[in-house]
Order: structure tokens, then sequence, then C-alpha cells
């Protein structure tokens, strides 16, 4: 966060440096105060980094970056594994999921399988997941394995989003590479989870003419991978347009100066927030009800149609 | 001012408009036909929902 200081005029930020991790001939680790913003050079072992548009490049000692024709960068990007704020409020996300349904654990075992504490209000959600979720699509023989899953994935991406429309500005599921590895899971859970029933459905989908058969296999298999990725892209698209929106929106009321299109602003973004609030719940319930749906194909044992 | 992708946006406004409408038409009138699978056909609904306009953010963003 920064505010520009009246005093000065220069830019103070407030907030805590996190360590930067880099792999460039080794780790280097280093607390990102040195970066300090994108104004100071960082000297570890003989070699400077410079962080230019929110990315970390290696230079020499006077922080030159080289450009090419269009005017994009030269310098080597060195494999960034940082800490950035994302990924602490990831592991923020986890503690108070973990310590959540812990306490909703042990409150059974207490108390005779009556919930008690906080964690109530999640047993009908937890129960509804099981019944509506898991157990229509995969079936009542081998659901359990996968509920652990559906279940994190439920409530990380509720919680994620619901992150997302604080004021603190942090943005996790609102970040294409978190998404792509929530759909990769899903993808090799899928993958690994299914049975020969299953990839003979894709490659050679019994009880059709061998000419349908040939033209299934390719659009089978493209499916394979087109499903995962539009589990990705709906879900990154989806709270990325709401927070887009929502900035749009906010900055309206600086814009306009007067009393009318600040107020007209504000009403707007407040009711598209709490539009907002219904698509984090949604597109959660969405992404663990698909993720249930591609389980289910995998997992489906041999019957007569 | 690029003509062809502003009138791109705008078919896709139309389309999910369009599909999202249908989805709706069709759910209005299996609750009328039905009042007591009211829960079944809110929930078949949104997931409908979720995928045609899913299908439309990922469009308007690679527009």
């Amino acid at each position: 966060m920064s505010y520009t200081d009246e005093e000065t005029g220069g830019k103070v930020y407030v907030g805590i440096p996190l360590p930067v991790i880099l792999w460039d001939d080794g780790i280097k680790i280093f607390s990102s105060s040195k970066l300090n913003h994108g104004e100071s050079i960082a000297q570890i072992e003989d070699k400077f980094y410079k962080l230019y548009h929110g990315k970390i490049y290696l230079t020499d000692s006077k922080g030159t970056i080289n450009y090419n024709e269009e005017g994009h960068p030269t310098n080597i990007v060195p494999l960034d594994f940082s800490i950035t704020k994302s990924v602490v409020s990831m592991i923020l996300v986890s503690l108070l999921m973990f310590i959540l349904f812990k306490s909703l654990a042990r409150s059974y075992s207490r108390n005779g399988l009556v919930a008690k504490g906080v964690g109530r209000f999640f047993e009908p959600i937890v129960i509804y997941i099981r019944d509506e979720i898991a157990i229509p699509n995969i079936g009542e023989k081998n659901y359990r394995k996968y509920m652990s899953f559906l279940l994190t994935l439920f409530f990380f991406i509720w919680f994620c989003n619901m992150i997302g429309l604080s004021p603190l500005g942090i943005n996790i599921t609102g970040n294409i590479a978190v998404t792509f590895c929530l759909a990769l899971l899903t993808f090799i859970i899928t993958t690994v989870s299914g049975t020969t029933y299953y990839w003979k459905h894709i490659f050679w989908m019994p009880g059709m003419p061998i000419y349908m058969k040939l033209i299934l296999a390719p659009i089978e298999l493209l499916g394979v991978f087109i499903k995962p990725f539009t589990l990705m892209i709906r879900l990154y698209a989806n709270i990325i347009a709401g927070h887009i929106t929502m900035m749009t929106l906010i900055s309206m009321i600086f814009i306009f100066r007067n009393w009318l299109g600040s107020s007209l602003s504000f009403a707007l973004a407040f009711f598209i927030s709490i539009i907002e609030i219904l698509v984090a719940l949604l597109q959660a319930y969405i992404f663990t009800i698909l993720s249930a749906l591609y389980f289910g194909f995998a997992v489906e044992e041999e019957h007569d149609h | 001012m690029e003509i062809p992708a502003i009138v791109g946006g705008g078919l896709i406004a139309i389309g999910v408009g369009i599909g999202l409408g249908g989805i709706g038409r069709g759910a209005m009138e299996a609750i009328g036909r039905q009042p007591e699978a009211y829960g079944k056909i809110q929930t078949a609904m949104l997931i409908i929902a979720a995928l045609v306009e899913g299908f439309g953010f990922a469009a308007l963003f690679v527009l």
C-alpha cells in the first residue's frame, strides 16, 4: 500500500517486506525491501537484480535494462519463486480453513456427533456437498475417496473469492496461475483414476459404427483437455471481471467530482459488490460440481445402457 | 478505435443474453409445470447459466 507523503511529496509505502526467492545458479533469498518497489538495485553476491514493471531482471551494477525493437526488456529473468502477497494470503486462507474444520471435527468426538462451535455453520454445507454433489455424480461406492478434495476445493475457492472482495486488495483466484493449478489438480485426479471403461469411451466408443468411432476419438481427446481448461478460464474470468468492474466503478467516484456522478457510481459499485458475493459462492459451487462430474465419468462402472 | 473488436464484443454480449434468457425461459416453464421440483430446477439452471456465462467471459477475454 502506498500514499503520498505531504511533506516531501514522495511516495510512502506501508507494508511488510516479503522474501524474494530467485533461482539463478543457486537459490537466492533476500528481503524485498532491497528492491524498494523498483527504485533501488538489489546486490546479492555480485549479481544485481532490479524490479521493473512487476518483474525481476538480472542487470549490471547501474541497473540498465536493454530493450529490443518493440520496447520489451531483453534482460535475463531468473526463475521467480518469491513469496508474494497472494502466496501469503493463500497460506492464511489455508490456516483459517484448517483451524475451522479441525475444531469442527474435534467437536464431534467430544459432543457425541453434535457439532459445537464456529464450525457449526459449515456442517450443512459439507452434508450438501456429500449428498447433492458427490454421491449423485460419483456414486455410492467410491465417493469417499474424492470427498476431501471436493470439500477443500469448495471452501478454498469460496474463501479466496470472498477475500478478493475485501478492501485489503488481495487477489488470489483472479490470478490465472492459481486457477490453472486448481484445474490441473482436477485433471490429474481424473486421469489417474480413470478406469479402462473411461479410456475406452474416449478412444473407441463402443456401440457406434466404425466411422463414428474414428470421428469421435479426436473430439473426445480434445474434450479431455478442454474440460479442465474451461474450469480454469471460467473461474479466472468471472473473478477478474468482477474485480475490474469494481475498480472501474470506484475510480469513477473520484473522476466525477460532483454530487450526482459520484453518488450514482457509488450506488452502482454497491450493487455490483452484492452480486459479486453471489458470484463468489456460485463459482466455487460450479467448480466443485463440475469436478465431481468429471470424477464420476472417470470412475463409472460397466453397466448396460 | 477498432470497429471489428467493438462489434465482436457486442455480439458476444447478445449471444450470452440470448443464451441466459433461453435457460431462464426453460426453467420458468418447468417450474410452472411442476412446482414441487423448484429446488432441482433452480440448481440445474444455475449450473447451465454458469457454463454459458463462463464461455461468454472467456470469449470476451480473448477479444
